[in-house]
């Protein structure tokens, strides 16, 4: 098991990739420069958080379209896992791989705190075996999922939604949701169940001494979603 | 020979002694060009004229400039081949007219200033000072305008740090009318490196080629080191063109391209361009070498093709930096900045005859020797006065002084901006990543790190209240350095090394001058007393407006070692604990520890008194109980006495642990007359801890002579806050209703700020 980190320029969150995947998760991870065209040797692609290109265009949007995310379109395609957490989820969502769209926080603020997360698809490999709500960190300014009613209903009705931000008995409500997301979404799926994006970091719940290791459950689901 | 009209130098900052002497040093009369670089090298900012006499009482800043330099005296080496380098840095005035890129652009100078080092960053602190931000405190525009320097300053902060990946990890934010025409913006990087790959600053090797790094050149920040050493007047809004602008994202590439490069081993030297970019890191590299160094500015990336070479050599764009390289290496360096997108061209060569000589179209704009910018500069030594409020706050009583309702009086100080909840601040800032903070903040009196590729931990602390040190200097500096030493080792490390921020008036007022002369004394005695020498720091002076001069405010910025990191503790009262009192007990004498005090000054609106004095030598051993007993297990939390007494810092264990408490304060210190003096004074020296039922002889065993460990009550109790003296019960609270008051206070006051 092998899994790409895909390095942008304002890749932040890389090197906690690395160090999550290779050490309490045990996996191999190597990064891969944003200007390679190959995934070849790897079994899951790791898009990162961080600001690429600085988030000074549309977060994401500049990154979507690096060489290297042909590639990972091609790997997707193949139903091969890829994960984008953060700026990495919003660069997925910029180059179509997943639905709706990151917004800048109903607050209008960059937030970093602890959240309390539900695995809601039954469906999705990444998520199906997760019963227990995980406290996992967010860090965004711009992180509020919105898109269309049909897509919404589309992700509703086909079980997409992976994650909703929830209190912490469990409920969806208005102080669950930190940043204002569509439904509490905290993260979706795609169609195929293969590619996950999300905004909260399991990165950083993956060591006891950052005070919650609920991240795990995630990261060690791409070993599940490879196999 | 043409001459230079004095409203020429005067303007620029330079006196007409300073103008005589480079002519003395050039032998002629400069051009307009290197006038400029005296005039930014010369400044405090850059020369420290002023402060240099003052700052040799601290040891090893004295040893560093009689020897080897200062650079590598910043390398604290804490085991296991690593070293952490820190310094502080103030952009007040830069913030002072636009708070947003003037914070911004200071997190940004003191990250380069860590990474120049070959050191990774890998935390953020800073310390914030602003005028009232409630309505009634000041004149309703004065109230308005802090509100939004506040906001933006934060935001800067955040815009900055939260992009570039570096963690902010620890700060303090206070509020006062002295700050109103004059915030404080210090900011405080942490960088951890292996020691032996500390890269240099002094250029070596003559023909070894000049490579500049980085952004390209533009208008922007020109003067901004004189800017920083002159006061703050009406037409500083016409200073806005001296606010350099900030890029984070060039930056984290240049942090990324910098550390990659020195790692190929062809970078002979390096350091970043701050004040004046290219004049400082020219004459500082060659000063440094002892060397000299000829550039050719038409080589220089610009962002305007028709720059001067004045404006080249004074410009402060951001995220630049300057190397040599090891001969025939230039390539090496030049690949790793291609590759990260940025610019690298050779613009010159190190040279044998110790002069700068600066190129620009075909012209020699300069040619002086770099010693002549660096070391020549007249050192001030100015005057100092005892002010009368100093003899004010010896001879203040306290008489028939009210005691306020305790409740009520707590209310108070919880809801005031400068004690209320930060909660607010640090949720905009990214605290987490790079994954390795173990102690978030609000959590415990410090932060915590926790980095990799070592079992130690890392203790942060920035910290500083400007009320001691104005009330009496001495006093407050060593109570910053006791405070800053306790806070590190209530999470469990032992105090190893301080950088300061030392932010004043104008020094040539004689009373601002005393306050800066007797706290750094105090803080330097402090430093040698904990032997937590100064490894770094900051003089920001001429910190006035027409509303007057800030309160004298060193900031003390605190690193502690943990053995093992996963021992840290926080300040959290879990329930079903017994809380005890460690320390040593104070003679609290006349004005009972309420001189100086968050309560005398929110409750009753006096500034007056002074604080109380800590005994140093039982501070430090007082450092070593605490670390001791978290080593073993023993204690479960801790959280020092401060600002608003032990009322308060009970109420802040009882908050973070969301539980309540029941202690008696009776006895704690002796020949206390009044409730408030026991629930609000300020005494030094008194550490709360949680301690597991039935443990407390294990912790008695470890108390040496002249401190002590006292039962004072226990956690939990229906989560309600109750404070009694000698069995009186004097205060009974709900650990919810004070968390609302002091978590509501800032989003309050901040909800309707205007962009």
């Amino acid at each position: 098991m092998n899994v790409a980190i895909i390095r942008f320029p304002g890749s932040n969150c890389d090197q906690d990739a690395l160090w999550a995947l290779r050490g309490p998760v045990g996996v191999e991870a190597e990064y891969v420069w944003y200007e390679s065209t190959s995934l070849q040797g790897f079994d899951a692609v790791f898009v990162p958080g961080g600001f690429s290109y600085g988030d000074y265009l549309r977060c994401g949007a500049v990154a979507a379209r690096a060489p290297i995310m042909a590639e990972v379109g091609r790997f997707a395609a193949e139903g091969r896992p890829v994960i984008g957490v953060c700026n990495g989820f919003q660069v997925l969502c910029e180059a179509g791989l997943l639905p709706g769209a990151l917004l800048l926080n109903e607050k209008q603020k960059f937030l970093c705190q602890d959240v309390w997360l539900r695995a809601d698809s039954r469906r999705s490999v990444w998520t199906k075996d997760v019963d227990q709500l995980l406290r996992v960190p967010i860090a965004h300014g711009e992180g509020r999922f919105v898109c269309d009613a049909d897509t919404l209903a589309r992700l509703q009705d086909h079980d997409l939604v992976a994650f909703r931000y929830v209190d912490q008995e469990g409920r969806t409500t208005p102080e669950g949701n930190p940043n204002g997301s569509m439904d509490s979404i905290a993260g979706v799926v795609n169609d195929r169940g293969n590619v996950l994006g999300l905004m909260p970091h399991p990165e950083r719940a993956s060591n006891p001494l950052l005070g919650s290791v609920d991240g795990l459950v995630i990261l060690r689901a791409l070993a599940y979603v490879s196999a | 020979m043409p001459t230079i009209a004095p409203d020429v130098y005067l303007s620029m900052g330079l006196t007409e002694e300073e103008y005589e002497k480079i002519c003395a040093l050039l032998g002629r009369v400069p051009t307009e060009t290197e006038l400029g670089m005296f005039s930014v090298q010369w400044s405090e900012h850059c020369s420290y004229k002023c402060s240099k006499p003052v700052l040799s009482y601290f040891k090893k800043y004295k040893e560093a400039i009689e020897g080897e330099g200062l650079e590598n005296a910043g390398v604290v080496d804490i085991g296991g081949g690593l070293g952490v380098v820190m310094k502080v840095e103030s952009h007040n005035h830069p913030s002072a007219v636009e708070p947003y890129q003037g914070a911004a652009t200071g997190v940004g100078g003191i990250i380069r200033d860590i990474f120049t080092m070959g050191a990774r960053p890998v935390a953020s602190l800073n310390s914030l000072r602003f005028g009232p931000i409630r309505d009634g405190e000041a004149d309703h525009e004065i109230v308005r305008r802090n509100r939004y320097l506040f906001e933006h300053v934060v935001r800067g902060i955040g815009g900055y740090g939260n992009c570039v990946g570096v963690p902010t990890v620890a700060g303090e934010v206070a509020f006062h009318p002295r700050y109103s025409g004059n915030p404080l913006v210090n900011a405080m990087c942490v960088g951890i490196v292996k020691t032996d790959s500390v890269a240099t600053a002094g250029a070596s090797g003559v023909g070894n080629s000049v490579i500049y790094l980085g952004s390209s050149t533009g208008k922007d920040g020109i003067h901004g080191a004189s800017f920083a050493s002159e006061v703050l007047g009406e037409d500083s809004e016409a200073k806005r063109p001296n606010v350099q602008i900030g890029d984070p994202f060039a930056e984290k590439l240049l942090i990324e391209a910098t550390l990659e490069a020195l790692e190929t081993g062809a970078v002979q030297s390096i350091q970043d361009m701050g004040a004046a970019g290219l004049t400082c890191s020219t004459t500082e590299m060659s000063s440094k070498g002892g060397v000299g160094m000829e550039i050719d500015l038409d080589l220089v990336p610009m962002r305007e093709a028709d720059m001067s070479s004045y404006e080249l050599m004074l410009s402060e764009s951001q995220e630049r930096m300057l190397c040599v390289a090891h001969p025939g290496r230039e390539q090496e360096v030049i690949n790793v900045f291609r590759k990260w997108g940025l610019n690298a061209v050779v613009i010159g060569k190190v040279t044998d005859d110790g002069r700068v000589k600066v190129w620009r179209h075909g012209r020699l704009e300069v040619d002086a020797p770099s010693l002549a910018f660096t070391d020549e500069c007249p050192v001030n030594r100015l005057p100092a006065e005892e002010p009368d409020h100093f003899r004010r706050a010896t001879e203040f009583r306290l008489d028939a002084l009210e005691v306020i309702e305790p409740r009520a009086a707590l209310s108070r100080l919880l809801e005031c901006p400068t004690l209320a909840s930060k909660l607010w601040v640090y949720r905009q800032y990214d605290q987490s990543v790079q994954t390795q903070t173990a102690l978030l903040p609000g959590q415990g009196d410090a932060a915590v790190l926790a980095p990799r590729g070592t079992q130690k931990g890392i203790a942060l602390k920035i910290d500083g209240n400007a009320r001691w040190v104005y009330l009496d200097p001495y006093v407050g500096g060593q109570l910053a350095v006791a405070e800053a030493a306790r806070n590190v080792a209530c999470v469990g490390a032992r105090p190893r090394a301080v950088t300061d921020g030392l932010n004043y008036g104008s020094p040539k007022q004689p009373h601002v001058f005393w306050q800066f002369e007797r706290s750094v004394r105090g803080i330097a005695d402090a430093c040698e007393a904990f032997d937590t020498p100064v490894v770094s720091g900051n003089v920001s002076f001429y910190n006035e407006s027409d509303l007057g001069e800030v309160l004298p405010t060193p900031l003390i910025g605190m690193m502690g070692v943990l053995e093992n990191a996963e021992d840290r503790i926080g300040m959290a009262l879990s329930p079903g604990l017994e809380v005890w009192a460690v320390g040593y007990r104070v003679e609290p004498g006349t004005q009972q520890g309420l001189g100086a005090s968050a309560y005398l000054a929110e409750c009753h609106g006096i500034e007056n008194g002074r604080p109380l004095a800590p005994d140093l030598v039982l501070e430090r051993q007082l450092c070593e109980l605490l670390v001791t007993g978290v080593e073993n297990g023993l204690i479960l939390c801790a959280h020092d006495v401060s600002e608003g007494g032990a009322a308060f810092a009970l109420a802040e264990m009882a908050m973070a642990g969301g539980t309540g408490l029941s202690v008696d304060l009776g006895g704690l210190h002796a020949g206390l007359e009044r409730d408030d003096a026991v629930l609000f004074g300020e005494f030094p020296g008194t550490v709360f801890v949680g301690l597991r039922p039935g443990s407390g002889k294990d912790l008695e065993a470890l108390v040496p002579t002249g401190l002590r460990a006292v039962p004072i009550g226990e956690s939990g109790h229906d989560s309600a806050v109750c404070l009694k003296i000698d069995g009186r019960s004097v205060l009974t609270c709900g650990t919810l209703e004070l968390a609302a008051i002091s978590e509501g206070a800032i989003p309050e006051l901040m909800a309707h700020v205007l962009e």
